[in-house]
């Protein structure tokens, strides 16, 4: 069956890039407050097994635009073809969203699908996040940064073909952030995939995209689209990820 | 943002936590001692007062004795138990159902809003009369009457609790393609579970109670048969002694089986 799914992935990787064309998406008037337009005339292309971050202040219609790929908000005009990705889609929330009574190893397996092989696959990527030694304990006698680990390894054991990801780091300190953000290229260099990922960080934006688009406040349509090249190594240097920074977001 | 799954599931707490070894047999010495004082100074009343209207502990306990040695006091009681049993799962069951359909869908809810509290609020003694009235002295008018005094209960709490289900939880079973059974059974229900074992403590306790009105109206066995004789007969020892055996049997079930189940359906809990 492992076999076969790695095959499967072969074949789809060559196939064409994610699209995404939203013209309209409005949220509905509720009580008092009239109705919303999120997002306009915002369409893209990603290329198969890059990683775009998209960014842009909090309100201008991230979250929406990844629920509506993610076919979660199906209200919407236009239309999204992720090919056949689609059916090998991972989504990591902006909360760890981990069932809180499902012990650790629990909550990934029941993302696998029925039948699938997999305790020795399941205990080596624990091992891989670092959540080895807390397998069995249930997410919320974890640490904040402890429940993401999980939610990534949820997220990476469908080996995805297209990976999208909500602000999966708010709300941690900058050292965990960090070492979460460097696990997340690890991971997505031993299994490549496209990633998505939206973040209103900008230094978070540099260090992990390849390429960056940035929503504009308010209009809620595409303000700048552009591609990032830094090595391995600059990714990691803070001099080079604060002047690829400022050369983009000066803009 | 920290205390996520705090802020998502606003399930009530469990009332019993699980306890230590130690605890529970403190709990257990404090409980006897106050029910021995209880009785000492029931039995130093009953010495001074010497009316036959208030048997001793001691005469109680001699004709709970004599019922069981007799078999009556089984058959009565495991009557009731019969009856207190299939009201509880099938109030249970139909409210459960009515609860959930109630929190999921908006305008149901609106409209049988009024129905939920006309009912909830109607006497026990009413829906009584009218069961037997309409379907006859029967169990089965007996059993009805029981659950329609409980299912609207049972439908208010866990009406709540499908109400306070996490559409967070819900993407997530979407996403990684739970299907309906997994979902139902590691998503849903797990979120249930408190709302639904508040409701089974609370349920037990009042179809118990309504069980014994039912059976002293209108059935001819059960431990409240048994009272209404004795009531005609001013037999006190006999109330006393049934209802001392009810009690016992009731507080059981709720040590043995219920608390039990509560505290391992919440076992994750920090």
């Amino acid at each position: 069956m492992a076999s076969l799914n790695v095959a499967n992935r072969e074949i789809v990787s060559g196939a064409a890039p994610i699209s995404v064309s939203v013209h309209r998406k409005v949220f509905p008037p509720v009580g008092d407050r009239p109705a919303q337009l999120v997002l306009k005339d915002i369409s893209f292309e990603v290329s198969p097994r890059s990683f775009l971050v998209i960014t842009g202040p909090s309100g201008c219609g991230k979250s929406t635009l990844l629920n509506i790929m993610a076919g979660l908000d199906r209200d919407y005009d236009g239309s999204v073809d992720l090919g056949p990705a689609r059916d090998r889609l991972a989504f990591i929330f902006q909360t760890p969203r981990l069932l809180p009574w499902r012990t650790v190893y629990e909550n990934i397996s029941l993302a696998l699908p029925d039948g699938d092989p997999r305790q020795s696959r399941i205990a080596a990527m624990l091992e891989r996040v670092g959540l080895g030694q807390a397998m069995n304990a249930y997410p919320e006698r974890l640490s904040l940064g402890m429940q993401r680990r999980a939610a990534l390894a949820r997220g990476f054991i469908l080996e995805p073909e297209i990976l999208l990801m909500d602000e999966p780091f708010v709300s941690l300190d900058e050292q965990t952030a960090q070492s979460l953000r460097d696990l997340l290229l690890e991971l997505w260099h031993s299994h490549p995939t496209t990633v998505i990922f939206v973040t209103h960080d900008r230094t978070e934006a540099i260090q992990l995209g390849t390429r960056i688009l940035r929503l504009a406040p308010g209009k809620a349509s595409v303000m700048q689209d552009v591609t990032i090249d830094l090595t391995e190594a600059q990714r990691h240097d803070r001099a080079a990820v604060l002047a690829e920074q400022n050369r983009i977001f000066a803009a | 943002m920290a205390p996520i799954s705090t802020r998502i599931f606003s399930t009530p707490k469990p009332i019993a936590a699980p306890l230590g070894f130690t605890a529970v047999l403190e709990r257990l010495a404090w409980m006897a001692g106050s029910l021995l004082a209880l009785a000492v100074l029931w039995q130093l009343i009953a010495v001074y007062v010497q009316n036959k209207y208030l048997p001793t502990p001691i005469t109680v306990f001699d004709v709970l004795w004599r019922e069981s040695a007799s078999g009556d006091l089984w058959i009565n009681t495991s009557a009731t138990l019969a009856r207190v049993a299939v009201a509880f799962v099938v109030s249970m069951f139909i409210g459960t159902a009515i609860g959930l359909a109630l929190g999921r869908f908006k305008t149901a809810d609106k409209f049988f809003d009024a129905w939920l509290i006309l009912f909830l609020n109607l006497p026990a003694l009413v829906t009584i009369t009218l069961c037997y009235i309409w379907f006859g002295l029967t169990d089965i008018a007996a059993i009805t009457a029981v659950a329609l005094n409980k299912i609207p209960n049972v439908a208010v709490n866990m009406r709540e609790g499908a109400r306070s289900l996490s559409k967070d939880l819900d993407e997530m079973a979407k996403i990684y393609k739970f299907g309906w059974w997994k979902t139902l059974r590691h998503v849903t229900l797990p979120q249930l579970a408190p709302f639904f074992a508040a409701s089974a403590r609370s349920g037990l306790s009042l179809v118990w109670k309504i069980v014994l009105v039912v059976e002293a109206f209108g059935r001819s066995s059960g431990v409240g048969y048994r009272l209404s004789i004795a009531f005609q007969e001013f037999d006190v020892s006999t109330i006393l002694a049934y209802a001392l055996a009810f009690i016992l049997i009731v507080q059981a079930i709720e040590f043995l089986l219920l608390q039990p189940l509560q505290a391992r359906v919440s076992a994750w809990r920090r």
